[in-house]
Parts: C-alpha cells; sequence; structure tokens
C-alpha cells in the first residue's frame, strides 16, 4: 500500500512539473496531494489526513484551477524549455537528492518512546489552545493573523482601480 | 515501524519529491507552474514533520502541529500569489517570469 501511494505521488509530481498542458499538470498534482492524504491515513494521523483534502485537495487546487481558467486558453501548450535551464534544473535536483538521501541513509534515527499517544481531535484542539507545555497558543494567534493579513492583501491586490477603469 | 516500513523510505520519497519541485521550479517560465512546484515541495516538508512525529515522538503532537501551520501558510501564499498573477495578466496579458520585471520601479 505504502508502495502503491509513494509511486503515486513521485510519478504524478514528475508528471506534473513535465507535461505542457497546464491544466493537466494541475490535476497531477491534485492526485500527488491525495496520495499524500493517503499517507497520513496510513500513520493513523486521521485529522492530518482530513485537513490535507480539504484544504489543499479541495480548496488550493481549486484556486489554482481557477485561476488557470482565468489566464489561460485551454489548449495553450507550453514551449519547451531552453536547455541550459534544464541541465541546470536536473542537475541541481539529481546532485541535491543523492546528497540528502545519502545523508539520511547514513543517520541512525532512534525511536522515541513506545507509547502512542491517541491521537484525536479534542487533544489536539486542546494542545493547540493552551498556553501551557505543549501549548501552540501563540502561533495559532499568529497564523490566525497571517490569514486575515493575506486575505485582505488578496482582495486589495485583485481589486480593479476605479479611475483607471474609467479612463480606458 | 508501522506495517514494516522503515522511516528511511518516506524520508526517501518526500526527499525526491521536494527535488522534484525544485527542478519545476527552476525549468518553468510560467508563474502559475512554479507556484505548483512550490506546493509540492510544502508538501513533501509536510510528509516529513508528520512521518518524524510518528516514528520517532509518537507521544507528543508537535511534527503535526507544524504541518497545520505549513498548510496554513501555503493557503495565504497561495491566495496572495493567485491575486497577483491575476493582476499581472491583466496588465501584460501573459503571466511569464521574463515579463514581471515591468513592476520594477
Amino acid at each position: 500500500m505504502f508502495y502503491m501511494f509513494s509511486g503515486i505521488i513521485l510519478i504524478c509530481s514528475l508528471l506534473t512539473i513535465t507535461t505542457r498542458r497546464i491544466l493537466r499538470a494541475a490535476v497531477y498534482l491534485l492526485c500527488v496531494l491525495l496520495a499524500t492524504a493517503g499517507l497520513y491515513f496510513m500513520l493513523k494521523y486521521q485529522f492530518m489526513a482530513a485537513v490535507q483534502l480539504t484544504l489543499y485537495a479541495g480548496g488550493i487546487v481549486v484556486l489554482i484551477i481557477f485561476s488557470i481558467l482565468l489566464t489561460h486558453h485551454i489548449s495553450h501548450l507550453f514551449e519547451k524549455p531552453d536547455l541550459t535551464k534544464l541541465i541546470m534544473g536536473i542537475s541541481a535536483a539529481v546532485i541535491g537528492s543523492v546528497m540528502v538521501i545519502a545523508t539520511l541513509l547514513t543517520h541512525p534515527f532512534q525511536a522515541g518512546s513506545t507509547t502512542e499517544l491517541p491521537v484525536d481531535m479534542t487533544e489536539i484542539g486542546n494542545q493547540l489552545l493552551s498556553t501551557g507545555k505543549n501549548g501552540y497558543v501563540l502561533p495559532f494567534e499568529l497564523i490566525s493573523i497571517l490569514l486575515l493579513a493575506a486575505m485582505i492583501a488578496a482582495i486589495v491586490i485583485a481589486k480593479k482601480d476605479k479611475n483607471k477603469n474609467s479612463e480606458i | 515501524m508501522i506495517q514494516g516500513i522503515p522511516l528511511e523510505h518516506f524520508l526517501i520519497v518526500s526527499t525526491l519529491m521536494f527535488f522534484i519541485g525544485v527542478c519545476g521550479f527552476i525549468i518553468r517560465r510560467n508563474l502559475i507552474t512554479m507556484l505548483m512546484a512550490i506546493e509540492l515541495i510544502l508538501n513533501s516538508v509536510n510528509i516529513n514533520f508528520v512521518v518524524f512525529n510518528r516514528y520517532l515522538y509518537p507521544d507528543q503532537l508537535q511534527g503535526q502541529f507544524f504541518s497545520l501551520f505549513i498548510v496554513g501558510i501555503a493557503a495565504a501564499e497561495a491566495s496572495v500569489a493567485i491575486a497577483l498573477i491575476i493582476n499581472i495578466y491583466r496588465k501584460l496579458q501573459n503571466i511569464d517570469v521574463e515579463n514581471v520585471n515591468e513592476m520594477k520601479y
């Protein structure tokens, strides 16, 4: 099961960056995100998998597809990337991945205590909003302010300029 | 061990996914495709956090919280980036990165 999911992830992420039709790239990205949610289900983190499905696969991919439809013709094909860029990109990826994989295969990972915490929604909510030990209320507040700022910024940037519009 | 799969296999998958994202970020010229490559990178980091949490510290929830925050930041980043992309498309009628240097003042 794990190898099926990771095969889907690797093949679809390769196709995402190599396909020449942008809408297909978005659909392959959706496949990658769904397979990642499957990995989270395998690790028994149901809440993370649900967040992945709703926010990533549901929200961000739909946003990307919307913007593709607003800015492209469906039949638009990319021109092929020029050769120097291709060589640079592939060599950077190969060198980096070889180095990282060599490092992590030689590093001894030591498993922690074996008592598994039962991961349920109540536990996550309590820890996320507690101020005591293992409390995450400060990053929670920070991320909420960041999301609010991003929402306002997106509206302000995408808003049409009234004066310019009347000139045109 | 979860179903007999060692930790390294998860890490190799996420590493390959990360560097596929880096490669796509370098070779593409279209802004939306570069945004998709960034989503791949963030997603692979998420896998890393969650797997470390499950295998090395199963009695805590830190990795899960970091993944949640990364998902939130990815959502914010995607919304702002798409607003910018749509604005650029209105001005320039295409969204290749070479043309965006007109935004410099």
